[in-house]
C-alpha cells in the first residue's frame, strides 16, 4: 500500500495564494511556545548529564547565560537541589554588581562555588599580564587547571551557537582532549537527541545547554521568568571612555590613555565579561521589556557591539577555542 | 506580503506563541545553497549591520561588486581557504510568526552523514537543485535521505531559474520528476517553489519575474508548513532520565521520574507498564518544571510520580499499559555508518537507545544501499564511512524498541566504539523506507537477495 503523497507546485496556479490558509500551530491544544520547546531542551540536556557523568560543573560568571543556565538546572532537578556545583573563572577585573549578585545567588541556593583566579596565576608567574590589560584569553589556563584538578568530566557553558560563527559549529556535547582543544574536523556527529558523552580517562565534554537559544530568546524567557539580573544589565549612569569603537568603563584593570577622554553616560550592558574588554551601549533602557525592544532593533550583533576579544583577529574565537577556551 | 521585521515590538515578553521550526538544506556550493540560506538570512532582516560589514569587505576585498551573501554562511578557516563547508552549522533566524533553527548541510558525496545528522531533527527539509541540470544523481540522494529519515516535509527549491528566463516549462519538468522519485520513497509531502538565490525571487519577496508561479515563496512556506504532528494519536513513550530523590526531612518519601516525553500524552490517572521489567502502576503526579499539570505531551520535560513504589532507574521507559512496545534483544535496522573506521560483522559496539545504553554485537550486515538507484549490494562484510545499509544486532539486555517510522525518538539509535567513545553508526530500527518504496526497492533487487525488511 501506497502512502499518496501532497504535492504542490504552485504552477499554472497564477494569483493564487498559495497556502496562505494556513493557520499554523495555535489552534492545536498540543503546542509549545518556542521559549518551552528551548526550555524542554536545555532541562533535558541537564538531566542527560547528571545521568551519565560523575563530576559535572556549571561554568558560572554571574553575566545573563550563566544565570539562565542556574536557573534552568533549578528548574531541572527540583524540588531537589542542583547535583552540580558551579565555577567562577575570574579575571580579576569583575564589576562589583556582578561579584555581589555571584555572591547572592549562591548563598540563596546553598551551592558549592569553586573560583579559579587569573590574579593567582599571574601572581605566581605562570601567566603573563597582556599590553592592553585584557584578560579574558588569560582565562584558558586557570580553566583547564580547575578542570584537572578537580577532576570534573561535565563542564556547562553558556555559549550559544547564535554568537559566532565558529560557535555556529558547535556541539551541545563537545568533546575536549587533555588540554582542553576544540578540533572542529574530530567532532562526533550529534544526531536526534541522542548526545554521546563517553569519553576516556583526561579527557572531558563541554555542554551547552544553551546551544539553540538567541539573543532575543535569552532575554524574553528572562522576562517570562521574571529573573533577576545584575543591575549594569539596565541603563544607568556610569563615567566610560572610547576605545576601539566601544564604551569601556575604567577601573584597577587601566582607565583611559592619552587622548582617551572620560565622560559620565547613560549605558547598559548588553554582555558582561572581563571589564578591559566589555563594552557598554548607549541605552535609556532602564526596564526588560525596554531592553527587549532595543534588542529586537538593533542592527549589531551582541559581540560585535561589545566585545574587543572577539575582533582580535577573522578567526579569533576559532583558535581560542582550539586552544581550550569555552 | 508584508515586510519582515524581526520581532513584533508588543511582544517583548514573548508571550504571543511563537513556533519553533527545525529544518535542514542539502545541496551543494554549485546549487547556490550558501546563496539561499545568505538571502534568507539577509532578507528577513536576520542579519545585523556588523556581519554584514563584514561580507562587504570581503567581497570588496574578492573584486566583487555586490556582496556576496554566500560569505554570511562562512564558517572556519579551513573552509574559508578552501572554499568548503566541513560540517554542519546551525543558523538562527525569526520571523514575527516563527523561530528557526537551520541545520545547514553541506552536499558533497562524502557528506552523507552530515545531511543525516542535519536531517535527524528537522521537521523539513529543502533539496536544492540547480534549473540548468535538473534531477542529477545527489538530489536523488538527498531525497533518499530525507525520506530514510522520515522528514515530514521536503520542499524541492528549483534554483537559478534567472539562467533558464524564468522558464515555466523547465521548472514544471523538474518538479515533476521529482515529486514523482521522492513520492516512490514515501515522502509524504513535497512541495516545489521556482527561485533564484541570487537575484532573490521567491525565497523571500514574490517573483515578479515568474507570474506563472502562484504558489508560497520558501520563506511564507517555511513560516506556515504545520509543525507539531498531533502527539495524542501517538502511543506515549517516557523514557527516564534520572531519578529526583531529595531526601530531606520536608520530602522523605519524593521519588520523581524526570525526562522528556519521546511521544504521545501522558494524563494523571494513566495505567502504565515499566519496561524492561513489565511491573505496571498508574501516574499520580506530572510535574512541568514546577507546575502541577494533568496532562503533558511531548516534547515536554516532565517529573512524573507513579501511585506504586517501583524500583524505577535511568533506562527504563515508562508507556501505556495498554500500548507498550515491543522488548527484544534483536534489532534490525537502517543504519547510516558515520566514523571514519568501517563497521564489520563479528563487531562488539555499544548501542544507546534513549536513555539506556546496552552492550551488542553485530550479527550481520545483510546489504548495502546505493543511494543513487536504490540498489541493494548483499552481503558487503562492512560499512564505511558514509554508507547506508542494513544491520542485525543482537544485545546484551531487552530494549523497547518501536519502528522508526513510528518514532523517530524512540526508534532511533547510535552506535559507539566501547574503546574510545567514538559515535560509529545513526540507526533506525525496522523498515528502510515507506512499504510502496520497500516493494518497489525488494522487487528490483536480485532475486537472489532476499534480505529481511519487515519484521
Amino acid at each position: 500500500m501506497t502512502t499518496a503523497a501532497a504535492v504542490s507546485t504552485g504552477a499554472g496556479n497564477s494569483g493564487g495564494t498559495g497556502n496562505a490558509g494556513n493557520a499554523g500551530d495555535a489552534d492545536t491544544p498540543y503546542a509549545l511556545s518556542h521559549l518551552d520547546a528551548l526550555e524542554s531542551e536545555a532541562v533535558h540536556i541537564f538531566r542527560e548529564v547528571a545521568g551519565e557523568f560523575e563530576r559535572p560543573v556549571i561554568l558560572f560568571s554571574g553575566g545573563k547565560d550563566s544565570i539562565l543556565m542556574l536557573h534552568l538546572a533549578l528548574k531541572a532537578f527540583a524540588p531537589a537541589p542542583v547535583p552540580f556545583a558551579l565555577l567562577h573563572v575570574d579575571t580579576g577585573h569583575n564589576f562589583p554588581e556582578v561579584l555581589d549578585y555571584r555572591d547572592r545567588t549562591v548563598a540563596r541556593h546553598g551551592l558549592r562555588l569553586h573560583v579559579a583566579s587569573v590574579q593567582d596565576f599571574i601572581d605566581r608567574g605562570e601567566l603573563r599580564e597582556r599590553p592592553d590589560g585584557t584578560r579574558n584569553p588569560l582565562q584558558t589556563v586557570p580553566l583547564l587547571h580547575a578542570i584537572e584538578s578537580h577532576r570534573f568530566d561535565a563542564v556547562f557553558g553558556g555559549g550559544r551557537r547564535d554568537e559566532e560563527k565558529a560557535r555556529a559549529k558547535e556541539r551541545v556535547f563537545s568533546l575536549r582532549d587533555e588540554f582542553g582543544g576544540w578540533d572542529p574536523r574530530r567532532q562526533r556527529p550529534e544526531l536526534w537527541q541522542l548526545y554521546n558523552g563517553r569519553h576516556s580517562p583526561g579527557e572531558h565534554v563541554r555542554v551547552f545547554p544553551l546551544s539553540n537559544w538567541t539573543e532575543l530568546d535569552v532575554w524574553q524567557y528572562i522576562a517570562r521568568e521574571k529573573i533577576e539580573l545584575p543591575a549594569i544589565y539596565y541603563a544607568h549612569e556610569r563615567e566610560v571612555f572610547a576605545r576601539n569603537g566601544m564604551w569601556l568603563a575604567p577601573g584597577e584593570w587601566g582607565g583611559p590613555k592619552d587622548g582617551e577622554r572620560v565622560e559620565t553616560r547613560q549605558v547598559r550592558y548588553r554582555t558582561v565579561g572581563d571589564m578591559s574588554c566589555t563594552g557598554a551601549v548607549d541605552s535609556d533602557a532602564d526596564t526588560i521589556e525596554a531592553v527587549i525592544a532595543e534588542i529586537a532593533a538593533s542592527r549589531l550583533t551582541e559581540r560585535g557591539a561589545t566585545r574587543a576579544d572577539d575582533k582580535l583577529s577573522e578567526a579569533a574565537m576559532e583558535d581560542r577555542k582550539r586552544e581550550g577556551y569555552f | 506580503m508584508s515586510t519582515h521585521t524581526i520581532v513584533d515590538p508588543v511582544d517583548v515578553a514573548g508571550t504571543a506563541a511563537t513556533s519553533l521550526l527545525r529544518f535542514a538544506t542539502a545541496g551543494s556550493v554549485d546549487d547556490g545553497k550558501s546563496t539561499l540560506v545568505g538571502r534568507l538570512l539577509h532578507d528577513s532582516k536576520s542579519v545585523l549591520a556588523d556581519q554584514l560589514e563584514a561580507v562587504e569587505r570581503a567581497s570588496l576585498g574578492r573584486g566583487q561588486e555586490a556582496p556576496d551573501l554566500a560569505l554570511l554562511t562562512d564558517g572556519l578557516r579551513a573552509e574559508r581557504e578552501q572554499g568548503i563547508t566541513i560540517d554542519v552549522a546551525y543558523r538562527y533566524f525569526a520571523t514575527p510568526r516563527r523561530r528557526f533553527i537551520l541545520a545547514d548541510t553541506p552536499g558533497h558525496v562524502q557528506y552523507t552523514r552530515n545531511m543525516v545528522t542535519g536531517a535527524s531533527t528537522a521537521e523539513l527539509a529543502v533539496v536544492l537543485v540547480d534549473a540548468r541540470n535538473g534531477v542529477v544523481e545527489q538530489t536523488r540522494r538527498h531525497a533518499a535521505v530525507a525520506a530514510l529519515l522520515r522528514v515530514p516535509h521536503v520542499v524541492l527549491a528549483v534554483n537559478k531559474m534567472d539562467l533558464v528566463d524564468y522558464a515555466e516549462p523547465v521548472f514544471a519538468a523538474i518538479a515533476e520528476e521529482f515529486t514523482t522519485y521522492a513520492a516512490s520513497l514515501g515522502v509524504p509531502e513535497i512541495t516545489a517553489i521556482p527561485i533564484s538565490a541570487l537575484a532573490g525571487d521567491n525565497v523571500v519577496t514574490p517573483s515578479t519575474n515568474m507570474d506563472w508561479y502562484g504558489g508560497p515563496t520558501v520563506l511564507e512556506h517555511l513560516e506556515t508548513v504545520p509543525v507539531v504532528a498531533d502527539p495524542s494519536e501517538d502511543p506515549a513513550r517516557f523514557p527516564v532520565q534520572y531519578v529526583i530523590r531529595p531526601q530531606t526531612p520536608e520530602l522523605p518519601d519524593y521519588r520523581g521520574y524526570a525526562g522528556q516525553i519521546a511521544s504521545g500524552v501522558l494524563r494523571v490517572g494513566d495505567a502504565v507498564t515499566v519496561l524492561p521489567s513489565g511491573r505496571t502502576s498508574t501516574i499520580e503526579a506530572l510535574d512541568v518544571l514546577g507546575e502541577a499539570v494533568d496532562v503533558a505531551w511531548a516534547p515536554q520535560s516532565v517529573t512524573v510520580r507513579l501511585a506504586d513504589d517501583l524500583d524505577i532507574s535511568r533506562g527504563d521507559l515508562i508507556a501505556p499499559a495498554a500500548a507498550p512496545p515491543a522488548v527484544t534483544q534483536d534489532v534490525e535496522a537502517t543504519v547510516c555508518h558515520v566514523a571514519d573506521r568501517p563497521l564489520r560483522t563479528g563487531q562488539r559496539v555499544l548501542l544507546k537507545h534513549t536513555t539506556r545504553t546496552v552492550k551488542a554485537i553485530v550479527k550481520d550486515i545483510p546489504s548495502r544501499l546505493t543511494l543513487d538507484d536504490l540498489s541493494q549490494h548483499p552481503a558487503p562484510g562492512e560499512l564505511a564511512a558514509n554508507d547506508i545499509g542494513r544491520v542485525v544486532l543482537r544485545t546484551a539486555e531487552p530494549l523497547a524498541l518501536d519502528p522508526y517510522a513510528d518514532s523517530r525518538r524512540t526508534g532511533s539509535f547510535l552506535l559507539i566504539d566501547p574503546a574510545d567513545g567514538t559515535t560509529l553508526t545513526a540507526g533506525m530500527a525496522g523498515s528502510a523506507f515507506a512499504e510502496a518504496a520497500e516493494a518497489a526497492a525488494a522487487a528490483a533487487a536480485a532475486a537472489d537477495d532476499d534480505a529481511e525488511w519487515d519484521f
